[in-house]
């Protein structure tokens, strides 16, 4: 039987990889942005995975914030980007 | 028994992730792509729940699936449905497939040698044994606001550079049209509820999980149901306010910082006995200008008459571009 903690961590290994290969795959801004996000939930996940302990262990808070952090960032970046690409999207329009 | 049900459960939730994200990657559909993406959100809050991490399923939840979600969906509207539809070529295909493959087994190998290899450095131990002086008694809140506050108040700066871009490219997004009754009226029922609940995971951030993300999170979600279900009142924001929002949180944070630094020789080094209520006035600062940037994130750009400055101007502005 495999620990959680090797389950959860390949799995978030597995999710970077699909994110990875369809941001390099999309052309489309928007595609590409979720795809990233998938990569990026992928990293979370391995963290998250390590931290955890087992059962009878506290979790580890310092990932926990660190991914915490992240997530917000995450958002931020994303908000960015898209308004990048609306401002592209509308000068390509002119 | 009980094992192998949790392992059961702990498969169900791999397997799911997986179809989720790869099918989120792989449809072309925007809207589909989107959708799976804040399923795969709410997908992600239960896994957080279930790897004993409560603060981030919370953080998930409403900022992972609910507010990008919003973000994602309203920002389908800029994108015309007849975009490239080119392809790659399938001989970049192949290669993109077979390097990003060896690069996922060579990550497997190291994550599956590295947790094989030692039980590695965990600071548990060290958070707990800090926790009496830290002045809360979540290990995460203590993390975030008291033995890392340096790197919060950088995380408050990125968020408000990458408002300050979103502010200075484009014009706010038009409004939806006019929604339904029925939105009207479960927004009546659900704002309240929110702006509450967000009182309520502040507070109580000190000593559970929830905490300034969540609860500035959870008042952002607020304001955008408010815009989606009377888009064409509350069209016109107090400017000036809004800007002071904004900066608020890092403003309080920094000054704060520089008070203990002038007491204690450390900046953000707080005072053990003051550090419980510090975290507060730092988290409410916070809260509402996470809330404040979040909503304009999705507004995608400045509301009317941002530009000038004061409020008469902004009125000014309103009176004379009328949608």
């Amino acid at each position: 039987m495999i620990s959680e903690q090797l389950l959860y961590s390949l799995a978030g290994v597995g999710l970077f990889g699909i994110g990875l290969r369809a941001t390099l795959l999309h052309h489309m801004l928007l595609l590409r942005l979720l795809a990233l996000n998938v990569c990026g939930a992928g990293v979370f996940l391995i963290f998250i995975a390590i931290a955890y302990g087992g059962v009878e262990m506290i979790a580890d808070p310092v990932p926990h914030a660190l991914v915490l952090t992240g997530i917000v960032v995450a958002v931020s970046a994303t908000a960015m980007a898209l308004a990048l690409g609306r401002r592209l999207q509308a000068l390509n329009d002119e | 028994m009980i094992e192998l049900l949790w392992s059961i459960f702990d498969i169900t939730l791999v397997l799911l992730l997986l179809a989720l994200a790869w099918n989120t990657c792989s449809t072309r559909d925007v809207m589909r792509a989107v959708t799976l993406f804040i399923a795969m959100g709410l997908l992600l809050a239960i896994i957080w729940a279930r790897l004993k991490a409560p603060d981030l399923a919370l953080a998930e939840a409403v900022i992972g699936a609910g507010i990008s979600g919003a973000l994602l969906l309203s920002a389908i509207r800029d994108y015309p449905s007849t975009a490239m539809v080119s392809q790659r070529s399938t001989l970049i295909e192949g290669i993109i497939n077979i390097l990003t493959l060896a690069l996922t087994i060579l990550m497997s190998w190291a994550v599956w040698h590295g947790l094989n290899m030692s039980d590695g450095v965990r600071l548990s131990e060290q958070v707990i044994s800090q926790l009496p002086v830290s002045g809360v008694s979540n290990p995460v809140t203590a993390v975030l606001l008291n033995f890392r506050a340096y790197d919060t108040l950088l995380e408050l700066a990125v968020v408000l550079t990458a408002v300050l871009t979103v502010l200075t490219l484009n014009e706010k997004r038009a409004g939806y049209k006019v929604s339904s009754p029925l939105l009207q009226g479960m927004t009546r029922w659900l704002v309240p509820l929110l702006v509450v609940t967000s009182g309520y995971l502040l507070w109580v951030g000190a000593h559970a999980p929830g905490g300034a993300f969540q609860a500035g999170a959870m008042l952002a979600a607020a304001m955008i149901l408010l815009q989606l279900a009377y888009p064409s009142r509350r069209q016109e924001f107090n400017n000036y306010l809004l800007k002071i929002l904004l900066v608020i949180g890092i403003f309080t944070f920094v000054l704060v910082g520089l008070w203990m630094m002038s007491l204690n020789d450390d900046f953000l080094g707080f005072t053990p006995a003051w550090a419980g209520s510090l975290i507060l006035i730092i988290e409410t600062a916070a809260t509402v200008s996470i809330a404040t940037a979040l909503t304009l994130a999705y507004l995608g750009g400045r509301p009317k008459g941002w530009e000038a400055g004061n409020h008469t101007d902004s009125k000014i502005a309103e009176n004379g571009g009328a949608e």
